[in-house]
């Protein structure tokens, strides 16, 4: 038998490789529905446009995602060190955050809601719900995630020396963050800068 | 060398876990890379009967004019699943089959990266399937065109909603295999197996996977709206409230284009691996193989719009899309040429897989210039959606690559059985399937200029002409290529009971796959060979003398111990696991439930998807070792 | 094409007669092509001849690659077959650069080539024409083709009229939910010996060229899938002198006559405008009789219903049998989904009585 290597041709862990070549495709995912949101931008059927939007608001769930992922690095960090303690309560502070915003997500839809905006009410309805809909979807999912992970440290099936698996996590965390940032830019800042213009 | 197969830790064996390797159960469970491949392969042969059953329909009502054998509406359906059928559950699954089996063969693995996102794969492609079929029995199958274009597919009449679901339950299936295989490819090729030693199959593998991976995102979000659309209201493509159809036809072809070759591209993979084995020289041009496999690729998601040709856009982007669309031939037409060369000053061996072979090159040609016909956009006009359409797809993707698939069936057979199969009969098929194939489709390029336009249910008597000769031919055709395809069916089953044995290396084959034993064993090889040069299974049995001059390598001091290098039973592969199958199923109710808008069976659905991901989580990879699983499968 | 073995005094052997028929017969059955009524090979206007003579020009140069690339594939297979007991091994060439630059800078010459002429074209065919133009517009409806005449203020279906030897633009759309059950789907106009298609795109206007160089009956139909009769929407254009184009202008824009009270058309004038619980005919078909401005109805326009030669998508003639047959049950005669979401015609259950009267009224629609 040859000498047993855990190298990999890449030297890099197919976990967290495979992760990477995921983000890539979903940024076409996302990519494709800010492409058909900036394309409705004003195609709004007589119905609310982006003057509904509360831009403050937004603003602070927005700051909580984004401190989410400074929780989230300080989970990993804990982790690499073996603080297992530490690592969960970042975890804990990381999907909590996630929560706040999926929070504020549901109280702005319920709002938009009741003043007439609803994904039947136009294609401009339609694609802001869809864009900033499937970001939710993948913020839910990763708070599941967390917890996930969470749960499993505390089983022992996450163990010290693991802490790709964090690691993993914590990519897909970034990345929906950084997706948020984008879509906070376009869907709500650039049309805001263009009604104040 | 730690690994052993004894449970180290005294970890229970999990519960549902199937231990045999025979038996229904080991097949659901299995998460070998081999076993899939052959799962794929007999799964797409279902669908290749039930897609030429309904190409048969076609070819019924059309053999002459002003017929109705079957009502518009079942027309409809017929050629709308046809399409749907043959590139999504035959195609693109028939490339699936070649990759899991060979993928880890020919970079020297002893499986790809992620074993039973593998199997979750093949699930999904399978459940995807049965849910598109089970249309049929719930009030009508798609009606729509392969196409699905809005709004006419966004409106709840149109059994659309199917099709939307069905096609992302398929994407799902593509995506995690092409992101297993571009892992696989990146991280687990044999030592010294640098991306210029691999395979052009490989190659080709891995650019398909890119295409995959950045096309289905776009379609997915096409496909979203489009169900939106027809299920719950959303305003995505609806004119009256300013929904542009034009949008769906951007997303679709942005994702359709580079579907185009996601088809192409792996068969020429396969036709790059059996070119030199029968000429028994190295594939001329393996660079810029690579290369223009690479072009194609990449030019491919710049050409979208040429499907839209007629479409509500101005000349500008007609112009830059035909020139765009032109320059594509370039590196399609480096490969014809590399390969006819390869033949050039070769012994060529006629088996049927090199039949199929180089029936590829020569059918795909014309293909191609046809579509370089396309590309003159004023007379595109004419050409777009009629039948001289339907001709130059076929060329591509029956005479391309089915030709190419086929070809690689007679060629891996003995790889996969251990037996040849029968080339009397395989001769018998090449020829009449060659001959059906263009009686078929050539026709069609003049029943296409004569004014025939496409999906159109009937063949009407004022076109006048010779068109209806030429329809009929098209379904005399058709009746060849039945008979020719039982010739098929009956040489595969025939062989596969008393094939003549092979042995190991049959074709005097020159890649890695052909190294190791004949069917493998699940570890594939005993000892992970290290690799020295591109065609390395050659160059381990024939050395150059002075003259350049191959000559056979004596016996016994051939490199090649792989056979006696023992017996594997150190060898740590991953356990079958039925979880990828349990999980996957969750996806009927799911699918149901967003086709008929029913809570119940979505909650269902992702309850039990998301009970089966948890018990997919915690179940350990491989027994004693619930950790680094995967690297452990790497190298050793 | 002449076909020199039919020459007398030649005396071919046997075996290349045959083949030499062979060819013939090939060769006829190719030019036999030329002949058909929707004949992309057969243009009859300026806008279809000049992609025409392009086409033909790439045709040519597609042939000669197709010649060299299979003789090519031909030889190389017939020379470096292995013979029976050769064993020796090739020689093991892995390329060739000089070839392999000449074999993509080739392609690449002669696509650059064909790209020029295209895309000037591109740009020529999509332009206003330069001289005097008619203007028309279509609609697309499932499944049937509208057109208006905005200079004539002319509704019409089906067949559309246009003067030889004048170019017409085209402007296009699909219909909408504004003004019928069709939520607008997309269509495509396409008559092949006048001019390539163009798809009716709703929410968009898109422009299409076409002119006639001889009066005469050009056939064509939808060529973008519409759905449920999409094999049923056929389209006609007839060119027509500019004489007899001024008559036709001139009948299109005179009102229906109503007809005298009391006789049989008159109870099918009547019936038309109201049949009691049912769908008046009115309610979809508008019947110009002089008396206000002129406007679409959601089915075709039938104030001149019989100066037409065809009906119901053009698929079938126009006869008084046919439109009894047509008006007893629509959905024999046309496949339509009125039942299911208010598209096409549906069936009124009409009388024997009531479709004597209505078609004794219809056909003094002329």
């Amino acid at each position: 038998m040859s000498v047993a290597t855990h190298e990999t041709s890449m030297g890099l862990d197919h976990r967290k490789l495979a992760m990477w070549i995921f983000l890539a495709s979903e940024f076409l995912f996302f990519g494709a529905f800010v492409s058909a949101y900036l394309l409705y931008l004003d195609t709004t059927n007589r119905g609310p446009g982006v003057e509904i939007f509360d831009i403050p608001f937004t603003s602070v769930s927005s700051f909580v995602l984004l401190m989410s992922s400074l929780t989230m690095v300080l989970a990993h960090n804990s982790h690499v060190r073996g603080d297992m303690r530490g690592m969960r309560l970042w975890i804990l502070a990381t999907a909590g955050q996630g929560m706040v915003f999926l929070g504020g997500q549901v109280y702005e839809f319920t709002v938009f809601f009741r003043e007439g905006l609803d994904l039947t009410q136009s294609p401009f309805a339609s694609s802001f719900f869809f864009l900033t809909g499937f970001h939710g979807a993948h913020v839910f999912i990763g708070v599941l995630i967390l917890l996930g992970l969470y749960s499993l440290s505390l089983t022992g099936k996450v163990k010290v020396g693991q802490d790709v698996k964090t690691e993993m996590v914590g990519l897909y965390w970034h990345f929906v963050d950084i997706i948020w940032v984008i879509i906070f830019t376009v869907v709500y800042l650039i049309p805001e800068l263009r009604v104040g213009g | 060398m730690a690994m052993t197969t004894t449970p180290t830790t005294g970890a229970p064996t999990p519960r549902f876990r199937p231990s045999s390797r025979e038996g229904i159960l080991s097949w659901i469970g299995t998460t070998d890379h081999k076993r899939i491949g052959i799962m794929y392969f007999w799964t797409v042969l279902v669908f290749f009967a039930f897609g030429g059953t309904q190409s048969g329909l076609i070819r019924a009502q059309l053999a002459q004019a002003e017929q109705s054998l079957i009502t518009a509406e079942i027309y409809n359906q017929m050629f709308t699943m046809h399409g749907i059928t043959m590139v999504f559950l035959v195609v693109m699954p028939f490339a699936a089959a070649f990759f899991n089996y060979l993928l880890p063969l020919m970079i020297g693995a002893r499986d790809v990266a992620f074993p039973r996102l593998n199997a979750f794969s093949y699930w999904f492609y399978l459940f995807g399937g049965v849910f598109l079929y089970s249309s049929f029995l719930l009030g009508g199958a798609p009606n729509g065109s392969w196409v699905g274009y809005a709004p006419l597919s966004a409106n709840a009449v149109s059994n659309m909603a199917f099709y939307a679901v069905g096609l992302q339950i398929l994407g799902v299936s593509s995506l995690a295999s092409a992101i297993n295989f571009i892992t696989t490819i990146l991280n687990m090729r044999a030592p010294g197996m640098t991306f210029m030693r691999m395979p052009i199959m490989v190659w080709m593998t891995l650019v398909t996977s890119f295409l995959l991976l950045f096309a289905v995102p776009i379609i997915a979000v096409a496909l979203f709206m489009l169900q939106f659309d027809a299920v719950f209201g959303a305003q995505f493509f609806q004119p009256a409230s300013g929904g542009d159809p034009l949008l769906y036809q951007h997303l679709f072809w942005l994702f359709g284009h580079p579907e185009v070759y996601i088809m192409i591209l792996p068969a020429m993979g396969v036709v790059s691996e059996v070119m030199p084995v029968f000429s028994r020289k190295p594939l001329f041009g393996y660079a810029a193989m690579a290369f223009a496999g690479a072009a194609i690729g990449f030019i491919g998601f710049g050409v979208w719009a040429h499907h839209m040709f007629t479409s509500a856009i101005g000349p500008v982007p007609r112009a830059a899309f035909s020139v765009a669309t032109m320059f594509i031939a370039v590196p399609t037409g480096i490969k014809i040429f590399n390969w006819v060369f390869t033949m050039w000053g070769g012994k060529i061996r006629f088996t049927t897989a090199m039949l199929f072979s180089v029936g590829f090159v020569s059918m795909f040609t014309i293909g191609g210039l046809s579509g370089v016909m396309h590309a003159v956009v004023p007379h595109n006009a004419q050409q777009h959606d009629t039948y001289f359409v339907v001709a130059h797809f076929h060329y591509v993707l029956f005479g391309g690559a089915l030709f190419g698939f086929i070809s690689g069936v007679y060629y891996w057979f003995p790889k996969v059985t251990g037996k040849l199969m029968d080339e009397k009969l395989g001769k018998l098929h090449f020829w009449t399937w060659l001959l059906g194939f263009n009686l078929t489709f050539g026709p069609m390029h003049l029943s296409g200029l004569l004014g025939q336009p496409r999906r159109t249910a009937v063949l009407p008597e004022e076109l006048g002409g010779t068109v209806e000769l030429y329809n009929l031919l098209s379904s005399l055709g058709f009746v060849v290529l039945f008979g020719s395809a039982l010739v098929f069916l009956y040489n595969l089953i025939r062989s596969l009971r008393r094939g003549e044995v092979s042995g190991d290396d049959p074709w005097d084959a020159r890649t890695l796959e052909w190294m190791t034993a004949t069917p493998p064993k699940p570890h594939n090889f005993d000892e992970i060979p290290t690799i020295t040069a591109r065609d390395e299974f050659w160059h381990r049995k024939y050395a150059e003398d002075e003259q350049h001059v191959p000559v056979p390598v004596p016996a016994g001091a051939s490199v090649d111990t792989d056979e006696h290098a023992g017996h594997g039973e150190h060898i740590h592969m991953p356990d079958a696991s039925v979880w990828p199958f349990i999980h996957t199923m969750g996806v009927l109710p799911l699918g149901y439930g967003l086709v008929y808008a029913n809570w119940w069976l979505i909650g269902a659905g992702v309850v039990w998807m998301v009970a089966g991901f948890f018990g997919w989580i915690i179940e350990p990879l491989a027994e004693g070792d619930d950790d680094e699983p995967a690297t452990a499968l790497a190298a050793h | 094409m002449t076909v020199r073995d039919a020459t007398p005094g030649r005396r071919p052997t046997t075996g290349r007669r045959a083949r030499r028929t062979a060819l013939a017969a090939a060769l006829a059955l190719v030019l036999a092509a030329c002949s058909g009524e929707q004949n992309a090979l057969d243009p009859a206007g300026p806008y279809a001849q000049a992609p025409h003579d392009l086409i033909i020009w790439v045709f040519g140069i597609a042939v000669v690659v197709f010649v060299l690339v299979q003789g090519l594939i031909l030889f190389t297979t017939w020379r470096f077959r292995r013979r029976e007991g050769d064993d020796a091994i090739p020689a093991q060439t892995h390329g060739n650069t000089k070839l392999e630059v000449l074999w993509t800078v080739i392609p690449a010459l002669i696509l650059a080539a064909i790209s020029v002429p295209t895309v000037q074209l591109i740009f020529e065919q999509m332009d206003e024409p330069e001289a005097e133009y008619l203007t028309v517009e279509v609609i697309g409806h499932r499944w049937w083709f509208e057109y208006y005449y905005p200079d004539y203020d002319i509704y019409t279906a089906n067949e559309m009229a246009i003067p030889v030897g004048v170019p017409v633009r085209l402007e296009m759309t699909a219909t909408d939910l504004a003004r019928a059950a069709d939520l607008g789907v997309i269509h495509s106009f396409w008559i092949p010996r006048l001019a390539g298609k163009q798809d009716l795109v709703p929410g968009h206007t898109t422009y299409l060229n076409l002119q006639a160089d001889e009066p005469g009956r050009y056939l064509g139909q939808c060529a973008e899938y519409c759905g449920l009769s999409h094999a049923n929407m056929r389209a006609r254009v007839v060119a027509l002198d500019a004489g007899d184009f001024e008559a036709w202008v001139a009948d299109q824009t005179t009102p229906a006559d109503v007809p005298a009270e009391g006789t049989l058309e008159a109870r099918g004038r009547e019936l038309f405008g109201d049949l009691g619980a049912r769908q008046a005919c009115a309610s979809c078909h508008a019947v110009w009789e002089g008396d206000g401005p002129r406007g679409p109805g959601q089915g075709p326009d039938l104030t001149n219903l019989f100066s037409r030669e065809e009906f119901a998508g053009a698929i079938h003639d126009l006869t008084p049998d046919m439109l009894r047959a047509w008006l007893a049950n629509p959905n024999e005669l046309k496949p339509m989904q009125y039942d299911v979401n208010g598209i096409g015609m549906p069936n009124l259950n009409l009388t024997d009585e009531e479709l004597d009267a209505l078609v004794a009224y219809l056909m003094t629609l002329d």
